[in-house]
């Protein structure tokens, strides 16, 4: 049985569905070590974390250099090891300055004294969860939410684990590689998750289009009744968490509701290897798969590097670029966040960057709706994309609102198949916006009357 | 250092299917194109010509109408010529060409611009002109030659009594079965507007657009069932109950409306649900207009009427989102 969803698209051509092509066959290379790493101490959802060393100190690979700032955020830690140069406000991926620790390689790898590996088996679940809290693993699938968040608030409301192996997003191909080259710690980690959480329903979801990494899968899922390999349709956005819930297990998170509601927790497959690592290595979130690619890029590669290493660098070892690039993309196509430098570093979440040289933008200057309704057929979450463009651009807020606009999940699927070329998720979010300020405004008022009237009271 | 001065920064999603405008536009034409041949056979290069007459007529209209307001042409996206060619396809053959000429004024500036252009108008154009034409014109959209007679290129048609003929509809209309067979009607071998008669290529036209995803199924099943079935339930006069349903689903412009005019983006409703009421209430009227109308054919009226009902049943058909509980009392909760 193949596990799908309503809706959604196919991206890609017929000889390249995903355009996957480019990298899909080429193994993880590891990077070499860069002279410095970049590591903004926001590379999660959540409070920043808060820097504990200064400029001068020296760091060994694996050393905790900004505490969790909250309950919701997480740690970061030196990926090599070397000196801090500067702890100052550097660019970040979201396009802003962001504190930032850099550290100067000095090329030795040391590791740090707290990098022992633990024995999973004869630990508390409280242990493990802080084990894993104080790794700074976070959902690598690019939402970066602290999994010992997601953990917590999950036991006991949660009867399956489900691994986010669909990789549905185009061009991406660092998944797919790490389940081929090295499931162990994928699967490996799985079980510690389900362990963790104590569920009896531990699925991996992986997309057809990765068949080839099944027989390992199976393999390893063999002697434990509780794993189970779903194989998913090739369909963008099947890795879209609510999706990807509906498809394995055809319930439906309620709408402003979390995945724990629906009775599943979700982790990215690179997020089950860091667990994995953590127990066995002791090494916290140091190093991300990335896979390099794109239109613009000479030789499309899937790199191991480590966090904070700036994006040039990862370009430099693809043989640069074939023609001037007119977009630099974070992450996949479809959701990736465009960036006008290549500074940056790479944070916990990137699993791609993407640079292009021809239309694959194909924006035009005055897009008119024809109401095809291609969109309408296309959106994983039913809504009515033409109408929430439609009375968004007016300001109709209300009528934008009963279209859906609050649960777009901005997957994009509407705007692709848009033969018009209409900014249907850009509409959306500047809509979104406007509800939100829109509800604060009315929130403030509100409690502004009741402050007076209370005050009158007395 | 990389030459980066070409990067330009926006919202996401970064790539785009193939498809746009025009090549959905250009789908259109091409799924036309069996019926133009039949036509062509069936009534003479005549049919061709004032095809290509209303065509350019239309394109020349929608080019001075946006030079008139200062906006850029839009006759790229080929909108403006697959109305063109659906106003030539509902108008027989023997019809003048300045009257084509006249259709094409009011569907392109009244019907299309003069609302916002592409997009913006509530009526389908085409058929807009072809109300206009019947309202102006009527002797001249009513008179009906034989296939293959022989008749101008261009001119000036004298219809006489040797190649006049009825058509299927007016029988049907009187309660008998048209003179045609089954298969005539079939191919389109009968008197009627120049692109309505051949079912066979209609068909085959709607299998390419449903093919290439250019329409859904939904508009044409629900339109051409319901005429089916109403037609089979309420036989008119003493006529096999089969044989009846037939000669009305394969006469007149039912297939030509079906398939090419209720399934226009424009006019037609965007939800799945929307579509099949748009549908049924097509083939209501139409069954209606046919029984009960003055005139014998009620397709194209039928669904002008349902164009004016489409956003309203829309605002009524609006999918259930996903996490929204099926029912009412569990969503309040």
């Amino acid at each position: 049985m193949v596990y799908s969803f309503r809706g959604g698209i196919h991206p890609g051509t017929h000889a390249d569905p995903g355009y996957k092509a480019a990298t899909n066959t080429k193994p993880i290379e590891k990077l070499a070590l860069p002279d410095q790493v970049i590591l903004p101490v926001s590379m999660h959802i959540g409070a920043p974390a808060k820097p504990i060393v200064s400029v001068g100190d020296t760091v060994d690979l694996g050393q905790p250099i900004a505490e969790a700032g909250g309950f919701v955020s997480a740690p970061v830690h030196a990926t090599v090891s070397g000196k801090v140069t500067a702890v100052e406000p550097r660019l970040h991926p979201n396009g802003s300055k962001v504190l930032s620790i850099v550290i100067e390689n000095d090329g030795e790898d040391r590791l740090h004294e707290s990098v022992h590996p633990y024995d999973f088996a004869s630990m508390s679940n409280e242990e493990r969860i802080e084990c894993i809290r104080s790794a700074g693993i976070v959902g690598h699938g690019g939402a970066t939410f602290p999994t010992h968040v997601k953990i917590q608030s999950g036991i006991g409301k949660c009867d399956t684990v489900i691994i986010n192996a669909a990789e549905c997003e185009p061009y991406i191909t660092s998944d797919h590689r790490l389940l081929l080259e090295r499931p162990e710690e994928v699967i490996g980690g799985l079980k510690m998750l389900a362990d963790i959480m104590g569920v009896q329903n531990a699925i991996i979801a992986v997309e057809e289009n990765k068949s080839d990494a099944f027989p390992g899968i199976e393999k390893l899922i063999a002697d434990d009744p509780r794993l189970k390999l779903y194989p998913l349709k090739c369909k963008y956005p099947q890795g879209a968490e609510k999706q990807l819930i509906n498809a394995c297990t055809g319930r439906e998170v309620p709408s402003g509701k979390l995945p724990a509601d629906a009775g599943c927790a979700v982790f990215n497959v690179d997020t089950a290897g860091a667990v994995y690592r953590r127990f066995t290595t002791g090494m916290p979130v140091i190093r991300r798969i990335v896979t390099v690619s794109g239109s613009a890029i000479a030789e499309p590669k899937n790199l191991e590097v480590r966090i904070g290493t700036q994006v040039e660098k990862l370009i430099d070892a693809c043989g640069g670029f074939k023609e001037a690039p007119n977009k630099l993309l974070m992450g996949g196509p479809m959701m990736g966040v465009a960036q006008f430098s290549l500074e940056i570093p790479i944070f916990k979440g990137t699993n791609a960057f993407l640079a292009f040289c021809g239309d694959e933008d194909k924006r035009v200057a005055d897009p008119q709706c024809i109401r095809c309704g291609k969109c309408i057929n296309a959106c994983p979450m039913h809504l009515l994309p033409n109408y929430m463009n439609l009375y968004g651009k007016k300001d109709d807020l209300d009528n934008a609102l009963e279209c859906g606009v609050m649960d777009c999940i901005e997957c994009g699927s509407c705007a692709y198949v848009c033969p018009a070329r209409i900014p249907l998720v850009a509409q959306f979010r500047l809509t979104k916006g406007k509800i939100q300020a829109k509800r604060a405004a009315e929130k403030a008022k509100a409690d502004a009357e009741k402050a007076k009237a209370e005050a009158e009271k007395k | 250092m990389y030459d980066l001065s070409k990067v330009v920064v926006t919202s996401s999603p970064h790539i785009k299917a193939d498809d746009d405008t025009r090549s959905l536009m250009l789908d259109v034409l091409v799924a036309l194109l069996p019926a133009l041949c039949v036509a062509v056979y069936t009534f003479g290069p005549r049919a061709l010509v004032l095809t290509v007459i209303t065509m350019v007529a239309c394109a020349v209209f929608e080019t001075i109408y946006n030079k008139i307001i200062g906006h850029p042409n839009t006759i790229g996206d080929l909108s403006c010529f697959v109305t063109g060619m659906l106003i030539a396809f509902n108008v027989p053959v023997s019809a003048p060409w300045w009257m084509l000429v006249f259709g094409a004024l009011f569907g392109i500036i009244i019907v299309k611009m003069l609302f916002g252009g592409l997009g913006k108008n509530f009526m389908n154009p085409a058929l807009g002109a072809r109300a206009f034409m019947m309202a102006s014109w009527v002797g001249l959209m009513t008179t009906w030659t034989q296939p293959h007679a022989s008749l101008p290129l261009i001119g000036t048609v004298n219809v006489t009594d040797a190649i006049s003929t009825a058509t299927p509809l007016a029988s049907l209309k009187a309660g008998a079965l048209p003179e045609a067979s089954l298969l005539e009607l079939f191919l389109g071998q009968t008197g009627g507007v120049i692109c309505e008669t051949s079912a066979l290529a209609l068909i085959a036209g709607g299998v390419y657009l449903l093919w290439r995803k250019v329409i859904t199924i939904n508009i044409p099943a629900a339109y051409i069932l319901t005429v089916a079935v109403l037609t089979f339930l309420f036989p008119m006069g003493d006529v096999s109950r089969v044989q009846w349903m037939l000669s009305q689903v394969l006469s007149g412009g039912l297939m030509l409306g079906a398939i090419f005019m209720a399934t226009d983006y424009v006019t037609s409703p965007v939800t799945p649900k929307g579509q099949i009421i748009f549908g049924i209430g097509c083939g209501l009227l139409t069954v209606f207009i046919r029984y009960f109308g003055g005139l014998p054919e009620g397709v194209s009226y039928s669904i002008l009427i349902m164009n004016t009902l489409v956003w309203a049943i829309d605002k009524a058909t609006h999918p259930r989102k996903f996490g929204y509980a099926l029912d009412k009392k569990k969503e309040a909760q």
